[in-house]
């Protein structure tokens, strides 16, 4: 089944941009999906028109099912939306504004009282309950997001840069509870500028630029896309890279340089090479991150 | 959603909008208080003892409803107007546009919040007023009515105003020049019979007016107008108004792009 469908979609704003020129896009149920590209590319249009936000110009929108022009009430049960921006009432409570959110889902409030302590409390921030929003940390404040974007218990969680300004232990924890999450069967959108979190969670993408969607494949395939790729090679002893010559060697110090590899060079080879070369391997890794390599690549397209 | 969904829908709003106005006291309820204090101590008072009776009213039990109802008026539509438009300023707003309560049941929950603070002030005032004079009450029902139609119907203009309103400059321009000149000139302080008879037409064409008129009625049992004609013109001008809001929300006016 098809948690998103979404046919020709169009949004002219009324200043005359065109965000987006006829978007096709379909995510099955259950998946982990990333939506990427540059900013003021569509991706937080295409969002808010999902949410409700924004009213599409024409196309057809679906969500499991439900016409988001014919039964809007019901597409609007199916999801929790995580914003870009925080967007909760700064006196409020931690939380009260996750309980009234649950209010306007019409869930009562005993229900409500009880499931945000268990989301609260999912989320490390059970013991600011009663603080106000204003006076939480930045990553509190995401947290404070997701838990009321799922106060409604959605089949469809979207994000938009969720662990934007976030430390990296906590986006790392964030990342371990939506896997969480889609791993109990919650669909997963997510837009992000951090392109190593969409190689570490979603297993499709897809790219959009100038209100196109211009590739969309698993995320896996859109990786082997990359013919090469480029390693920094540390080593114990002294650099001699003449024997190495056929890779191209570059020297960055005494101890280490960049070789750039292509799929046809295997690694296994590569380090036999180095060791007849008389070097003794420190450590390797990949210089930069594959997927913002892939993502510049097809941009530049 | 269903009825039972809505109801909780309805009775969240209600509660958050409950909750500011207790919470911001000192803004909400004490301010009015003051101010209609102050009528009755400079024009019921002072300025009062040197005016006659009207329709066998003490000056200042005759000014009563008007300023209770002054109150109502420019308390529903400020509660409602600052409320709502600090949603859409702070972008909280979206929680409710994310969420799937209907469009009605917004309009509805927050023009309760503004009645409740209307008439809670409303009420307060009359309060104070205890302390000045005696006003009797000739028939609650209609006192009643026209408390809550009047309330009512502030409170759906307050979410016109901030649905419309662009900046904090907008929602302080029609309280300014059209609510307060309207009520000022709408018989809060005398009766339209003592003006020339071009100015009582003029005064006619007032819909505040007809509020304090019935209001008026209410207590002492004389009316300048129809206490029929104004209770069906307030509710027709509630249905109006509930139908514009309704409409503009829908379309997503002032609210999505």
């Amino acid at each position: 089944m098809s948690a998103i469908q979404i046919k020709n979609l169009t949004k002219t704003y009324k200043n005359g941009v065109q965000a987006l020129k006829g978007i096709d896009l379909e995510i099955k149920a259950g998946s982990f999906s990333a939506l990427l590209g540059a900013n003021g590319a569509g991706k937080t249009t295409i969002i808010s028109i999902l949410t409700g936000l924004v009213i599409k110009t024409s196309g057809e929108v679906k969500i499991f099912g439900y016409d988001l022009d014919k039964e809007p009430e019901m597409v609007r049960q199916q999801i929790g939306v995580v914003p870009q921006e925080f967007n909760f009432n700064v006196f409020e409570k931690t939380q009260d504004i996750v309980v009234t959110q649950a209010g306007y889902f019409g869930i009562d409030r005993k229900t409500a009282l009880k499931d945000s302590e268990e989301i609260l409390k999912r989320l490390n921030l059970w013991d600011k309950k009663n603080q106000t929003s204003r006076n939480l940390s930045g990553g509190m404040k995401r947290r404070l997001m997701i838990a009321r974007a799922l106060i409604n218990k959605p089949k469809l969680l979207i994000l938009d840069e969720p662990t934007a300004g976030v430390d990296v232990e906590l986006r790392y924890s964030m990342w371990d509870f939506l896997r969480e999450l889609n791993g109990q069967g919650t669909t997963i959108l997510l837009t992000t500028h951090y392109l190593e979190e969409v190689e570490q969670l979603c297993r499709d993408a897809a790219m959009i630029k100038n209100g196109r969607i211009i590739t969309r494949d698993k995320v896996s395939n859109l990786l082997r896309m990359i013919d090469q790729e480029t390693f920094v090679i540390g080593v114990e002893n002294e650099l001699k890279l003449e024997p190495l010559a056929r890779y191209q060697p570059k020297k960055v110090d005494d101890h280490s340089f960049e070789v750039v590899l292509s799929q046809k060079d295997h690694l296994n080879d590569f380090v036999a090479d180095l060791t007849r070369a008389g070097l003794v391997l420190h450590d390797i890794r990949p210089k930069g991150n594959r997927m913002e390599r892939l993502f510049l690549n097809i941009l530049k397209q | 959603m269903n009825t039972h969904q809505q109801y909780i829908a309805f009775s969240t709003i209600l509660r958050r909008e409950t909750i500011r106005i207790a919470r911001i006291w000192p803004q909400t309820l004490l301010p009015p208080v003051i101010t209609q204090t102050l009528y009755f101590v400079i024009f019921g008072k002072f300025i009062g003892r040197h005016i006659s009776d009207i329709n066998g009213v003490s000056y200042i039990a005759f000014i009563v409803p008007g300023l209770v109802m002054m109150a109502v008026i420019s308390n529903s539509f400020t509660n409602v107007v600052s409320s709502f438009f600090g949603t859409k300023f702070q972008r909280n707003v979206e929680e409710l546009l994310v969420s799937p309560t209907p469009n009605a049941v917004i309009v509805a929950g927050y023009m309760a919040g503004g009645m409740i603070r209307g008439i809670l002030v409303g009420f307060l005032v009359f309060a104070v007023s205890i302390f000045f004079t005696h006003p009797h009450i000739h028939n609650i029902a209609v006192v009643i009515t026209f408390i809550i139609l009047t309330s009512a119907l502030f409170s759906l203009g307050g979410f016109l105003n901030a649905i419309l309103a662009k900046s904090f400059d907008d929602i302080s321009i029609f309280p300014t020049f059209v609510l307060t000149p309207l009520t000022y000139l709408g018989g809060v302080f005398y009766s339209i019979h003592d003006l020339p008879p071009f100015w009582q037409k003029i005064s006619l064409l007032n819909p505040v007016l007809y509020m304090v008129n019935g209001f008026r009625f209410g207590f002492y049992g004389f009316s300048d107008v129809d206490i029929a004609l104004s209770i069906l013109m307030l509710a027709v001008l509630c249905a109006m108004l509930m139908a514009v809001n309704l409409r503009f929300l829908n379309q997503g006016t002032g609210l999505k792009q």
